[in-house]
C-alpha cells in the first residue's frame, strides 16, 4: 500500500464528487442516500486509517508511509505521517462518521451539507498528511471554503456575520503565512517539509523599520506563521471569531470546528514553528506563555458569565487551547506530550459537549441556559452523559482531560513557575463554569412548561456518544496509548529544539 | 520585401484579409442576417490561426521588415491566448447579442480587426509598430463599445473610452518622441543599446515613463484606471467580456515586451514604476469594489486588482516574473470568461440584470450554476486549490525572489481585502434573502463554456494544463 495516505485523504472527496454528480432529487430517499454514502465514505476512511496505526512504527521518528510525485512550479506532491501527525489523522477519521451520524435529522439541503462535510474532511486530513509546504497551505486554506458555507447556509440567526468574520480572520492570518512560505522557498530552494526542518534559516539580528530584531529572519518567519496559527488555535487576543462561529454554526459544524479544525494551529506550531524557526520561537516564548496564561484565566472568567451554552463551551475551548500553547512552548517532553494529549482529548470532549448541546437544541431550538432546568427528571441518560463530559472538561482524574492538563502544567512548571501558578488557577475556574452550567441545565425542579414533554436520547444519539465515552475513559486510565505513539517523535522534536537554541544564542553573541 | 518577411506576419495578414473579405460579403449580401454565420466564421478563423501559430510556426525568433516586427515564442504564446479567448468570447455571447438585437454584422469584423491590432502589438519590435497595433486595436474597441447606439450609457461609454484612450495615446506618443530624441531610433534593440546597462539618460527615462503611462491606461492599472468602471458598465455585456480578456493580455504582453526588450538593461529604473502601479492597482481594485452594486462595475474593479497582481510579476524584472505574469494572465482569462458567461445569462423578465442583489438565493433555483460561480469566485479571490491561487503564488514568488518582499506582502494583504466582495457574491447566492431572484438563461455553447471554465479552475491545480512549458519558452525568447 504505497498510497494509503492519499486513499484516506481523498476517499471523502471522491464520495463528494459522486454525490454532486449523480444524486438527483431532494426527497426523503435521496436525502437518506446522501447520508448513507457520506457515512460509508467516512467509515472507509476510518478503517483505512486503522491500517496506518497497525503499520506505524512509533520508534521511527522519520516520516512514514511517504508518497511523492512531481507537481507544478517546482513543488512536489508529498504526503507522510510521523508520531505528531498520526494521532490527528486518527482523531479526524474517528470523529467524522460520528459527525455525519449526528446530522441524521437535518433536512435542509442535505446533499450540499454532506458534500461540504466530505470536502472538509479531505482538507483536514490533507493538512495533517502534507509534507510539502505549499501542499500544506493548499489544504489549510481550502478548508475555509466548506466551513464558510457550513456556517453561512446552515447556521443560526446571525450566521452571515459569523461566516464572514470566520473567513476573513483566518484568511488574513494565512496569507501572511503564505508570504513567509514564499520566502522560505526562495531561501531554502525547496518546499519539502522534512528538509526545511533541518534547514537553518538565518538568525542573525536584523533591523526592521528601526527596530532591532533578535533572531532576525527566523523571528519574522515565526511571527508570520504565528499570525496564522494563533488565529486558528485560537489564542487570546485573536480568539474573538471563535465564539461567533461556534454559536452560529450548526451542531456538526461546531463539533468539527472544536474537535479538529482548532488542532491545525497546534499541529502547525509543532510542525513548523518550533523545528524550523527555533531562534524565533525562543525569542517569543515568554510572550506566548503569558498570552496562554491570560487566555486560560480570562476566557474562563468570560465563560462564567455566558448565557448561551455554545458560547460558554466555545470560551472553554479557548481556555483549553491555552494549555496547549503553554505546553508546546514549554518545549520539554512533558509539556509537548501534554499539549498533544490535550489536543487529542479535547477533540473527544469538546466534540461531545457540542453534541450534548445539539441534543437538547434539536428538541427545544434554543441554546439559552435559562430555558432549561431540571432535565435530569425527564432525561436521565442525557444527564449522565452530559455529566461525564462536564467532568472530563473540568479535568477529573480518570478522564483524558486530567492527563493533558496535568502534563502541560508539569511541563511549564519547570520552565516558568509564575505562568504555571496563573494557569493552575484556571483549573478551578473551569470547574466553576462547567459545574455551574451543568447545575443550571440539569438540576433543580422541572418547572418550565415547554420542557414537560421533552424526550430522552434516542438510540442513534446514544450510539454517537458511546465511542466518545470509551475513548475519553480509555485515554484517562491508559494515557500510554497516546504517549507511546507520540513519545519518540516528540522526544526528537524537543531534543532538536534544545540543541539548536543555545547554539544559535551563542552564534548571535559572537 | 522578401517572402521570409511575409511568413513572419502571415497570421496577421490572413486575419486582416479575412476581415476585409467578410466586410465585403456582409455589405453586399445579407448584412445583419449574416451575423450569426460571420460570428462563427470569425471564431473558426481565430482558432485556425491559433492552431497555425501554435503548431506550424515553431522554431527560433525571426524578425521582419527591417526589425519592425518580430515573431518569437513570446509573441506566439500571447497570440494564441488572444485568439482563443476572443473566439470563445465571440461564440458564447452570440445568443445574447441576438436577444438584445445587437447582432450587427460589423461586430465580429471589428473584433477581428481589434485582434489583428493586438497581434501586431505583441509582435512589435519598434515603437512605430507598437503604436500602429495599439491604435488599430483601440479604434475597433471604441466603436464596438458604443455598439448600442440608442443607449445613452453605451454611447457615453464609447465616448469616454475614446477621449481617455486618445489622451493615453497622446502620452504614449509624447514619450515615444522623447525616447526617439534621446536614443536616435525607434527600434527596441537600438533603444536598449542607447539606454546602456547602468542608468538611462534622464530624457530617455522621462520618455519611458510616459510610454509606460500610456500602456498602463490600456491595462487599466491605477492611477490610470478611471475609464474602466464606466466603460465596463456602459458597454453591452459581451463587449465588456471581450474588453476584460484579450486586450488585457495584449497590453500586458506589450508592457513586458517594451520593458524587457527596449529597457532590459536598466531594470532598476522601471521596476519601481511598475511596483508602484502594481500596489496602487491591487489596493484600489480591492477597496473600491466593496461598495459596488453592479456586477459589471465590480468586475471592472476586480480586473484592476488582477492587473496589479500581473504587474507585480513584471515589476520583479526577472525571467521568473515574466513567466508568472504570463501564467497569471492565462488563468485570469479563463476565470473571467467563465464569470462573464454567467453574467451574460442573468435576466429577469427578459431584461438583462447586472445588479448583484439579483443573485439572491440563486443557489436554490440553480444549484449547479451556483456551484460553478462559487468555484470561479473563490478562484478570483485566490483561495486554493483553485487556479487563481497559483497565479498569485507565482507572482508572489517572483516578487520575493527579486528582493521585493514588501510588494509580496502588500499583494497578500490586498488579496484579503479583495476576497470580501467575491464572498459577497457567494453570500447573495447562498445566504441571501429570497426576493425577486434573477433567472439564468444560457445557450448550449454558453453553458459549455461556463461549466468548462469552472471545471478548469479546479482541475488546473493538477498540472496547470502544461502552461508552464510554453510560458518558459516564451520567457526565454523574450529575455534570451
Amino acid at each position: 500500500m504505497n498510497n494509503l495516505l492519499s486513499l484516506i485523504t481523498f476517499t471523502p472527496a471522491v464520495a463528494a464528487l459522486i454525490l454532486a454528480l449523480f444524486l438527483r432529487g431532494n426527497d426523503a430517499g435521496a436525502q437518506r442516500n446522501a447520508k448513507v454514502l457520506a457515512l460509508l465514505a467516512t467509515s472507509i476512511s476510518f478503517a483505512a486509517s486503522l491500517l496506518l496505526l497497525v503499520g506505524f512504527d512509533p520508534a521511527n521518528t522519520a516520516m512514514q508511509f511517504v508518497e511523492e510525485a512531481p507537481w507544478i512550479m517546482g513543488l512536489t506532491y508529498k504526503m507522510g505521517v510521523d508520531g505528531i501527525s498520526l494521532p490527528f489523522v486518527l482523531l479526524t477519521t474517528f470523529l467524522m462518521p460520528l459527525t455525519i451520524l449526528s446530522t441524521w435529522a437535518v433536512t435542509d439541503r442535505v446533499k450540499d451539507y454532506m458534500i461540504a462535510f466530505l470536502l472538509l474532511e479531505t482538507m483536514i486530513l490533507g493538512v495533517f498528511c502534507a509534507l510539502d509546504l505549499v501542499l500544506f497551505y493548499l489544504f489549510f486554506e481550502a478548508g475555509l471554503i466548506p466551513m464558510f458555507l457550513i456556517i453561512g447556509i446552515w447556521g443560526g440567526a446571525n450566521r452571515i456575520y459569523a461566516a464572514f468574520k470566520f473567513f476573513l480572520y483566518t484568511f488574513l492570518g494565512s496569507v501572511l503565512m503564505l508570504v513567509a512560505m514564499v520566502g522560505m522557498f526562495v531561501m531554502a530552494s525547496t518546499t519539502d517539509i522534512p528538509t526545511l526542518m533541518a534547514f537553518d534559516f538565518p538568525a542573525e539580528p536584523m533591523t526592521v523599520l528601526g527596530i532591532t530584531l533578535a533572531g532576525g529572519v527566523q523571528t519574522l518567519l515565526f511571527l508570520a506563521f504565528l499570525a496564522s496559527f494563533a488565529v486558528k488555535m485560537p489564542m487570546w487576543p485573536v480568539h474573538t471569531w471563535l465564539p461567533d462561529a461556534h454559536v452560529q454554526a450548526p451542531t456538526a459544524g461546531s463539533v468539527l470546528l472544536a474537535a479538529v479544525l482548532l488542532k491545525m494551529g497546534g499541529y502547525g506550531f509543532l510542525r513548523f514553528s518550533l523545528p524550523m524557526f527555533p531562534a524565533g520561537a525562543a525569542e517569543m516564548t515568554t510572550i506566548i506563555l503569558w498570552m496562554s496564561a491570560i487566555a486560560i484565566v480570562y476566557t474562563s472568567l468570560v465563560a462564567l458569565v455566558q448565557t448561551d451554552m455554545k458560547k460558554l463551551i466555545a470560551y472553554s475551548s479557548v481556555a483549553h487551547m491555552g494549555y496547549v500553547t503553554m505546553g508546546i512552548f514549554a518545549a520539554n517532553q512533558q509539556g509537548v506530550d501534554g499539549a498533544m494529549f490535550q489536543m487529542i482529548s479535547h477533540g473527544f470532549i469538546s466534540g461531545a459537549l457540542f453534541l450534548c448541546v445539539g441534543v437538547i437544541y434539536d428538541r427545544m431550538h434554543t441554546r439559552e441556559i435559562d430555558a432549561y432546568g431540571g432535565l435530569v427528571s425527564r432525561m436521565p441518560a442525557y444527564a449522565l452523559v452530559f455529566m461525564f463530559f462536564t467532568m472530563a472538561n473540568v479535568g477529573l482524574p480518570g478522564t483524558s482531560g486530567f492527563v493533558g492538563e496535568f502534563l502541560t502544567l508539569m511541563g511549564i512548571f519547570q520552565v516558568n513557575t509564575w505562568v504555571a501558578v496563573v494557569a493552575t488557577s484556571g483549573v478551578i475556574l473551569s470547574a466553576a463554569y462547567a459545574l455551574w452550567l451543568y447545575r443550571r441545565v440539569t438540576f433543580g425542579a422541572l418547572v418550565k412548561e415547554s420542557l414537560k414533554s421533552i424526550t430522552d436520547m434516542s438510540r442513534r444519539e446514544r450510539a454517537i456518544f458511546a465511542p466518545l465515552i470509551i475513548m475519553t475513559l480509555l485515554l484517562g486510565v491508559y494515557p500510554a496509548a497516546v504517549t507511546d505513539l507520540i513519545g519518540p517523535s516528540v522526544a526528537a522534536l524537543v531534543t532538536d529544539y534544545a540543541a539548536s537554541v543555545p547554539q544559535l544564542a551563542e552564534a548571535a553573541t559572537h | 520585401m522578401t517572402s521570409f518577411d511575409l511568413a513572419t506576419v502571415l497570421p496577421e495578414v490572413i486575419l486582416a484579409a479575412y476581415a476585409m473579405l467578410a466586410l465585403l460579403v456582409g455589405v453586399y449580401t445579407g448584412k445583419d442576417r449574416l451575423t450569426g454565420v460571420l460570428t462563427w466564421a470569425t471564431a473558426a478563423v481565430f482558432v485556425g490561426v491559433a492552431a497555425y501559430i501554435g503548431f506550424a510556426m515553431g522554431g527560433a525568433a525571426s524578425a521582419g521588415f527591417g526589425g519592425l516586427i518580430v515573431d518569437d515564442a513570446f509573441a506566439r504564446f500571447a497570440k494564441v491566448a488572444i485568439l482563443l479567448s476572443s473566439a470563445v468570447v465571440l461564440v458564447m455571447a452570440q445568443d445574447y447579442m441576438a436577444r438584445a438585437e445587437l447582432d450587427r454584422f460589423e461586430y465580429p469584423i471589428l473584433i477581428a480587426l481589434a485582434v489583428v491590432g493586438m497581434m501586431v502589438m505583441v509582435s512589435a519590435a519598434d515603437l512605430m509598430t507598437l503604436y500602429m497595433g495599439l491604435e488599430l486595436q483601440s479604434l475597433a474597441l471604441y466603436v464596438i463599445t458604443a455598439l448600442r447606439r440608442d443607449s445613452v450609457k453605451s454611447t457615453e461609454a464609447g465616448l469616454k473610452y475614446f477621449v481617455l484612450g486618445a489622451l493615453s495615446s497622446g502620452l504614449l506618443l509624447y514619450g515615444a518622441s522623447l525616447v526617439y530624441g534621446y536614443a536616435g531610433s525607434t527600434n527596441f534593440a537600438a533603444i536598449m543599446a542607447a539606454a546602456g546597462t547602468e542608468s538611462a539618460p534622464i530624457g530617455l527615462l522621462i520618455g519611458m515613463v510616459f510610454v509606460l503611462a500610456g500602456m498602463a491606461f490600456k491595462v487599466s492599472a491605477a492611477p490610470f484606471h478611471m475609464w474602466t468602471p464606466d466603460v465596463y458598465e456602459g458597454a453591452p455585456t459581451p463587449i465588456t467580456a471581450f474588453l476584460a480578456t484579450a486586450p488585457k493580455i495584449a497590453a500586458m504582453a506589450l508592457i513586458a515586451r517594451v520593458v524587457q526588450d527596449a529597457f532590459g538593461g536598466v531594470i532598476r529604473d522601471w521596476s519601481q514604476v511598475l511596483a508602484a502601479l502594481s500596489v496602487a492597482s491591487m489596493f484600489l481594485g480591492a477597496i473600491a469594489a466593496i461598495g459596488q452594486r453592479d456586477i459589471k462595475r465590480l468586475m471592472a474593479y476586480s480586473s484592476i486588482a488582477h492587473m496589479g497582481f500581473a504587474l507585480m510579476g513584471l515589476a520583479a524584472g526577472t525571467a521568473l516574473g515574466v513567466q508568472a505574469m504570463l501564467v497569471y494572465m492565462a488563468i485570469y482569462v479563463i476565470m473571467n470568461i467563465g464569470t462573464f458567461a454567467f453574467i451574460l445569462s442573468l435576466q429577469r423578465g427578459g431584461q438583462a440584470v447586472t445588479d448583484i442583489a439579483g443573485l439572491n438565493q440563486f443557489a436554490k433555483s440553480e444549484p449547479l450554476k451556483a456551484l460553478a460561480v462559487l468555484v470561479l469566485m473563490f478562484s478570483l479571490a485566490g483561495v486554493p486549490p483553485m487556479l487563481g491561487f497559483w497565479g498569485k503564488f507565482g507572482v508572489l514568488l517572483a516578487a520575493y525572489e527579486a528582493g521585493m518582499a514588501w510588494l509580496a506582502l502588500a499583494g497578500a494583504v490586498a488579496s484579503v481585502i479583495g476576497s470580501f466582495y467575491y464572498l459577497r457574491i457567494i453570500y447573495f447566492m447562498y445566504f441571501g434573502a429570497d426576493v425577486a431572484p434573477a433567472t439564468s438563461r444560457m445557450s448550449a455553447v454558453q453553458w459549455a463554456v461556463f461549466i468548462a471554465a469552472s471545471i478548469a479552475v479546479v482541475a488546473g491545480t493538477i498540472n496547470l494544463f502544461g502552461l508552464e512549458g510554453p510560458a518558459t519558452a516564451a520567457v526565454e525568447a523574450l529575455l534570451g
